[in-house]
């Protein structure tokens, strides 16, 4: 840089500097702002040309005040001027200004553009210099799509200067991260590639940051450069610390480029090439002896150089997992950096280590300092550390250490760090699971975590322990046994009753036998915790009181005594409210077999993956878990749970499903997954249970009915269960019949909308919406029949039955499946109904729909718009064979004919457009008279086709409302002309 | 109820914390500096709330004064104590700097003891403080021992603001009619806004316990007496003579609930200064000046403006203090300015022309020509044109309101009304005064 000129002190900005800083107040400030504004303003606005050394000054004033907060909105002709000056200090000046204030789309981006392209093409380093620093700075996409062509030109030049190469690198760095399109290499890449080999050390520090960045994005491009950056690093490593004089750095040759070229190295697998492979690992060699060697300085810039380069050769080490030997070693170094003065540095060692120990090479090497590890674990006092410690012993633990690491772990959770607390209930809590070797361990570990740590302990981890309880018989008394022993301390966590009240709900009558645990104190133990919980923990614990109903009769009265008070029974919430209501009731209506049958043991949940594992890897976490781990820990998971199903891979989505929702179904009311599939909604509890019931003999239509009603909304299941009882001895309620209603008065309206159509809604009302849908091919048809749910309340018994009225069952032949007999609020059921025609037919099928909304049985019959015209088959003729033809069928009963008044006036588009829906072809120029519409078809039936010409006859002249229609239609069957007859007439 | 007090100075050092309640901790100093005084964006809010702890403050110059409390308390109540408060402290010291509450930090300590106990206000009268608080520049030569000894029977007694056995040898008083007018007028001279504020300000020096009555020319009581005696003088004076007042608060010595059913305002006044009352009125408001203003872009580097003032009132009343603030746009780079009367300067520090004139009689007008010249900016932005801006101070009350008499008895002593000498000023200010240009 040259240098500083003694008359470019700039007084004037000093002055203007130091009375901003003697400023007392804000409002001071920006009355002296102002002044000086001013006063530059009426500088520049100056007839005369003001000098360079002013100009200078002013810009540089502008650009103190744009720095300290305020809007600068001119001065920026000024700057560019400024840029093609030739005194280094004002272009200096320019080049900062524009760097900093110019935004993008100012009409002066040419101008600058310009100056740069000037100093660019001049042969001055310093210039060019600057304007490669101001592109750099500036960075954006005009930038970019101005210069992108240019620099790498001057980057590879032969004749450019290092310092210029350097910045040009460097330059060039910045516009591919901003806009990588635009910076294409192409034929560049080999020479940019090369300048690996330069020899000055500066070039190729500011080119290999260029070449990672670009051989990230393509790497094949650039894999000639992994030879060339080995031989550049063995160089280096092998030089003496006096050979590369101004690059090294207190007595470490060069070791930011050695980091750089070790950084580059890990974007590419090891070469193949084995001499150059020979020649990297003795470099790696030399770094790990090196840094073994006596310090040459005892100034820490040394030892952090050193290490900086040990640390990149390890990642890279770690990198290749090819090198047993060097694995090991690089553990063993890293190993004395456990116990390092340095925070940092034994922060580095551990997460190292944490990747070291994933590796099936130094997995064993890592093991041996786990000492180390615990101590650290607890005398650390940065939390930062202590959890790189925690993550490590996580990583470094296996079936045999599990025991210790977890007991260590878990006495650290004592005292461990709030931040870190979550992660690691969950470490301990899979760490358990993996490599549990017997399940009371497990169920203690499990049960200690939440007493230590409850407020921690995620949802998951307790289901988890439940879901493993529930499947393994073994430890089922054991768990029982222990969660009534921890519920006794006088306080326990919210979740530790969670667990103690399903569990004991499950099995309670495992431990029933000693009279210290008798099914009333266990009662009682639980209840004790009843009112410090909230209202999800309540509302389990209330299904747990109904299962120990089960479990121990004798219970029975007092649990129906806590149910019926009223802080359950008329509590504020609703679902607390609903399920006392209904457990109250279910206890004192169904029989016991009843309530064995609903209240059934838990069946085993199906083996999925662990959810704790799948919480774990949503969370961040360096080193926390690797892919490998996870794949191991879901095999170990499903040794250990016994279970023959495999885990799936996609579990991590159904993870969630696994997993027990807290709400309803805790208890397993729902019919568990095998059974069937259980609608998602709390609501259904009671409907599951009748449906079971309904089975049991004692249940009646009666109960039937009152069940139901229980699902009303609480607010009016008040008043349905004062009468609940009392009906239940009388008559089923006359209001309503459990027979098929008789058809609708619009059934056969609705029946004729779809003569000539497929598709549409046949029925709707405010609870219910009829869709159809169905095809037609020769005699046989399908129908989709939509069944849609417009409110918000679930229909339960939806049941639909089609029958055939009188001979139909002869004509006509149906097949349907039944629906689901639930239709949730909002919901649609499908339903498919298969047709095949055996001969004509005159009536249409019916459809009866039952089912109870809110209480009340719904009871509606439709006609299924099935009708003869759907099986035609259309029949292209010409004129004189249609003439012949209908000549043929001159028959007196053959023909049908009917005159009648147009309904809608007579459009020709829409009499054609029904015609064509009729099914029949629609003959052209066939009749004499083109107003007249001819059809013709077939009518494809099992047991015979009745083949069918229509002429239909418009007078359209004749006024509006008088206008008439004269249908004449002839079949080789005199039911079908009639039929058909009837049908159309309906339709003009 | 208030936690606690702090006063900082412009760079948020603490220079007085007085903490009354133990919710209060120490870190509340810090909070409100943090996220007030050093806020990145300017708070604007007077009311902060930090952690669950509210701040209240007032701003004197540079002086932050800050209340803080945990609980949910009475903001207007915070706000006329921390008022008050200011008042109590100018009277002690004169004005409200860094230096003065460095030098008279034992005061104010000792000050806000006594008008707060454990959070609640207490007398904040500056004439009673005065009689017990006696620090520095207050002389306490002239209390002697019995006064003294009255101090405790005055503050608890019903009449707080005023002791017993005053004695002057002429009985006087001076009453202040000071009002702000403020004014937002649209370029074509409609009246956006406009109101008056104006206070009633008493010093009284009269002997024993006078009872005093206040009368001025308010609508509703005059409306009532025209009703009651239907003669011919109260009939002329309703009218253009009469003001509606929206509202009003009065001095603690004023009967409120005499107020309230005769419209009447009696009280004994406190010894020294006071103000009487507040009031505030939007009717019928006499403007004193009228801005015409003028301004023409010529081209893009070149703006002209004219500013007309025209004086609305009595030829024989003189305004004074008149100062016009034109403001000017942001890239002005040079001003030339002409102006008839007064003097006239660009001030760039300030972004406006500022035209002074001393004073000016009613009736007239005066002129200022401008011409600014720009230079071009790459910024779109065009000029916002803030409104041009207004200073002076009048000899009347542009609400209108007159005081028609103020008559003092005191049964006891030996003097009557017309003993008393009674003087009568009206001035009237400008609040913000603005012409849209």
């Amino acid at each position: 840089m040259p240098a500083v000129s003694k008359g470019d002190g700039m007084r004037g900005l000093a002055v203007f500097i130091s009375d901003i800083r003697n400023c007392k107040s804000k409002e001071a400030e920006i009355k002296r702002i102002n002044k000086e504004l001013a006063n530059i303003r009426s500088k520049f606005k100056g007839d005369k040309a003001l000098d360079g050394y002013s100009k200078k000054k002013y810009v540089c004033k502008l650009l103190f005040i744009f720095l300290l907060g305020h809007d600068i909105d001119f001065g920026h002709m000024e700057a560019v001027n400024l840029l093609s000056s030739n005194k280094y200090t004002e272009k200096q000046i320019g080049y900062l200004f524009i760097s900093v204030l110019v935004n993008s789309n100012s009409e002066l981006i040419r101008l600058i553009n310009n100056a740069i392209k000037n100093d660019l093409s001049s042969r001055n380093p310093t210039f060019m210099c600057l304007a490669l620093h101001c592109i750099a700075n500036v960075g954006s996409r005009e930038m970019a799509e101005a210069f992108a062509g240019e620099i790498p030109r001057i980057l590879v030049a032969g004749d450019t200067m290092d310092s210029v190469k350097q910045s040009a690198a460097l330059c060039l760095l910045r516009l591919y991260k901003t806009c990588p399109d635009l910076v294409l290499m192409g034929e560049w890449t080999s020479r940019v590639v090369h300048l690996l080999n330069d020899q000055h050390m500066g070039v190729v520090t500011a080119a290999i940051s260029l070449i990672t960045c670009l051989s990230q994005k393509n790497p094949d491009e650039f894999k000639t450069c992994v030879s060339l950056a080995v031989s550049r690093l063995s160089r280096i490593v092998s030089s003496a610390s006096t050979d590369l004089q101004d690059y090294t750095y207190y007595f470490v040759p060069a070791p930011w480029l050695s980091c750089k070229l070790l950084r580059l190295l890990q974007c590419y697998p090891p070469p193949e090439d084995g001499a150059v492979k020979g020649r990297l690992v003795e470099c790696l060699e030399t770094i790990l002896n090196k840094a073994q060697e006596p310090p040459k300085s005892k100034k820490v810039q040394h030892s952090n150089a050193k290490n900086a380069i040990l640390f990149e050769a390890i990642a890279l080490i770690i990198h290749y997992d090819s090198e047993p030997n060097l694995l090991v070693r690089a553990c063993n170094q890293l190993g004395q950096f456990l116990q390092h003065r340095e925070t940092n540095l034994r922060y580095l060692a551990l997460e190292s280590m944490c990747t070291l120990a994933s590796s099936e090479f130094s997995h064993e090497a890592v093991k041996t300092h786990i000492e180390t590890v615990i101590n650290a674990l607890k005398t650390e006092r940065d939390v930062s550390v202590r959890q790189r410690a925690a993550d490590l012993l996580y990583a470094m633990c296996d079936r045999s250490n599990a025991k210790q690491i977890v007991a260590e772990m878990l006495s650290y959770l004592e005292t461990a760090d709030y931040s870190i607390r979550e992660e690691m209930v969950l470490k301990v809590a899979i760490l358990a699971e993996k490599y549990a070797v017997d399940y009371s361990w497990y169920v203690d570990t499990i049960l200690n975590l939440i007493r230590i740590a409850g407020d921690y302990v995620s949802e998951e981890v307790w289901y988890r322990v439940i879901q493993i309880v529930i499947n393994r018989d073994d430890v089922q008394g054991y768990a029982a046994k222990t969660v009534f022993e921890a519920l006794q301390a006088p306080a326990c966590h919210e979740n530790m009753v969670k667990v103690g009240g399903y569990i004991l709900g499950e099995f309670g009558n495992l431990i029933a036998g000693d009279p210290r645990s008798s099914p009333l104190v266990q009662f009682n133990l639980l209840h004790s915790k009843f009112h410090l919980c909230s209202v999800p923990t309540r509302a389990l614990l209330l299904s747990a009181y109904i299962k120990f109903i089960n479990l121990f009769p004798e219970t029975k009265s007092t649990i129906q005594e806590v149910l019926r008070c009223d802080s359950q029974i008329r509590n504020s919430d609703v679902e607390l409210q609903q399920r006392a209501v209904e457990y109250l009731k279910l206890s004192s209506i169904a029989s016991t077999d009843v309530l064995a049958t609903v209240l059934e043991e838990m069946p085993p949940f199906p083996e999925r993956e662990s959810s704790i594992l799948a919480k774990l890897k949503k969370k961040k976490g360096p080193g926390a878990v690797s892919v490998n781990e996870l794949e191991d820990a879901k095999r170990e998971g499903g040794e250990l749970n016994g279970g023959g199903e495999r885990a799936d891979t996609s579990a991590m989505a159904a993870s969630n499903a696994s997993t027990p929702s807290p709400s309803a179904d805790l208890l397993g009311l729902r019919p568990a997954p095998a059974v069937g599939s259980a609608p998602p909604s709390t609501g259904s509890l009671l409907v599951d249970v009748f449906s079971e019931g309904s089975a049991a003999p004692s249940a009646g239509v009666n109960d039937d009915g009152f069940l139901r009603d229980l699902e009303q909304p609480p607010e009016t299941s008040d008043t349905l269960l004062a009468e609940g009882p009392g009906d239940s001895d009388s008559a089923p309620p006359p209001a309503v019949s459990e027979e098929p209603a008789p058809p609708l008065p619009e059934a056969e309206e609705l029946l004729n909308k779809f003569v000539c159509k497929n598709n549409g809604v046949l029925f709707e009302n405010q609870l219910l919406q009829i869709g159809i849908k169905s095809e037609y091919r020769q005699n046989l048809g399908r129908m989709y029949l939509f069944y849609g749910n417009k409110t918000s309340v679930q229909f339960v018994s939806f049941s639909t039955t089609v029958s055939c009225p009188g001979e139909l069952p002869t004509q006509l032949n149906l097949q349907t499946k039944t629906v689901e007999p639930l239709i949730e609020g909002g919901a649609q059921v499908q339903q498919v109904v298969n047709i095949e025609c055996l001969t004509d037919f005159v009536d249409a099928p019916l459809l009866n729909i039952k089912f109870r909304y809110g209480g009340a049985l719904q009871n509606l019959t439709l006609k299924l718009p099935v009708t003869i015209n759907k099986f035609f088959q259309p029949t292209e003729m010409l004129s004189q064979e249609f003439f012949q033809r209908w000549k043929q069928l001159s028959q007196p009963q053959q023909e049908a004919q009917k005159i009648f008044k147009a309904g809608h006036g007579i459009d020709t588009e829409v009499v054609k457009a029904k015609l064509l829906g009729l099914g029949t072809a629609l003959l052209e120029n066939v009749d004499p008279n083109p107003e007249n519409f001819v059809c013709a078809g077939v009518i494809q039936t099992k047991a015979q086709q009745v083949g069918c010409l229509l002429r239909l006859e418009p007078n359209a002249q004749a006024q509006p409302g008088e206008q008439m229609y004269r249908l004449t239609l002839r079949s080789s069957k005199d039911t079908v002309s009639k039929r058909l007859c009837e049908l159309l007439s309906e339709q003009f | 109820m208030i936690g606690g007090l702090f006063i900082y100075n412009h760079k948020g050092e603490v220079l007085i914390s007085r903490v009354y309640r133990d919710d209060i901790g120490r870190n509340a100093v810090d909070a409100f500096r943090v996220n007030v005084i050093h806020a990145r964006q300017q708070v604007r809010s007077p009311v902060n709330n930090i952690a669950r702890t509210s701040f209240f403050h007032v701003k004197r110059s540079n002086i932050w004064l800050a209340a803080v409390t945990k609980q949910n308390v009475n903001a207007a109540m915070v706000f006329e104590f921390l008022y008050k408060m200011c008042d109590v402290m100018t009277a002690y010291f004169g004005k409200i700097s860094e230096e003065n509450i460095k030098n008279n930090f034992v005061l104010i300590y000792e000050l806000l003891d006594e008008i707060l106990d454990f959070g609640y206000p207490q007398n904040s009268e500056t004439g009673a403080l005065k009689t017990f608080i006696t620090q520095q520049g207050i002389k306490s030569a002239h209390h002697t021992k019995e006064e003294q000894s009255q101090i405790t029977s005055q503050v608890t007694g019903q009449i707080g603001w005023r002791r017993e056995g005053i004695k002057y040898r002429r009985n006087e008083l001076f009453l202040d009619v000071l009002e702000s007018v403020n004014l937002l007028m649209s370029p074509q001279g409609q009246v956006l806004s406009a109101h008056v504020s104006g206070r009633v300000v008493m010093k009284s020096y009269l002997s024993g316990m006078p009872e005093c009555k206040f009368g001025m020319n308010d609508k509703i009581v005059i409306d009532k007496q025209g009703k009651g005696g239907g003669t011919d003088e109260a009939g002329k004076s309703t009218g253009k003579q009469s003001i509606a007042i929206d509202d009003c608060t009065f001095h603690q010595c004023v009967r409120l609930s005499k107020f309230d059913s005769e419209r009447s305002i009696s009280f004994i006044p406190p010894d020294g200064e006071y103000e009487l009352m507040r009031y505030r009125t939007t009717k019928d408001i006499i403007l004193p000046f009228r801005v015409i203003p003028l301004v023409r872009e010529v081209g893009r580097t070149k703006l002209e403006v004219k500013v007309v003032i025209k004086s609305n009132f009595k030829p024989s009343l003189l305004a004074q203090k008149i100062e016009v603030r034109i403001p000017t746009p942001l890239n002005t780079s040079g001003v030339q300015v002409i102006c008839m009367k007064g003097k006239a300067k660009y001030k760039a520090s300030e972004n406006a022309i500022v035209w002074k004139i001393k004073r000016m009689a009613g009736m007239k007008e005066s002129q200022i020509s401008a011409e600014i010249e720009l230079l071009p900016t790459n910024d779109k932005k065009k000029w916002a044109r803030p409104p041009i801006s207004m200073n002076f101070e009048v000899p009347f009350a542009p609400s209108g309101l007159k005081v028609r008499y103020l008559k003092v008895f005191e049964p006891k002593l030996n003097y009557s009304d017309h003993d008393v000498i009674k003087w009568v000023r009206y001035i009237g200010r400008s609040g913000i005064y603005e012409t849209r240009c």
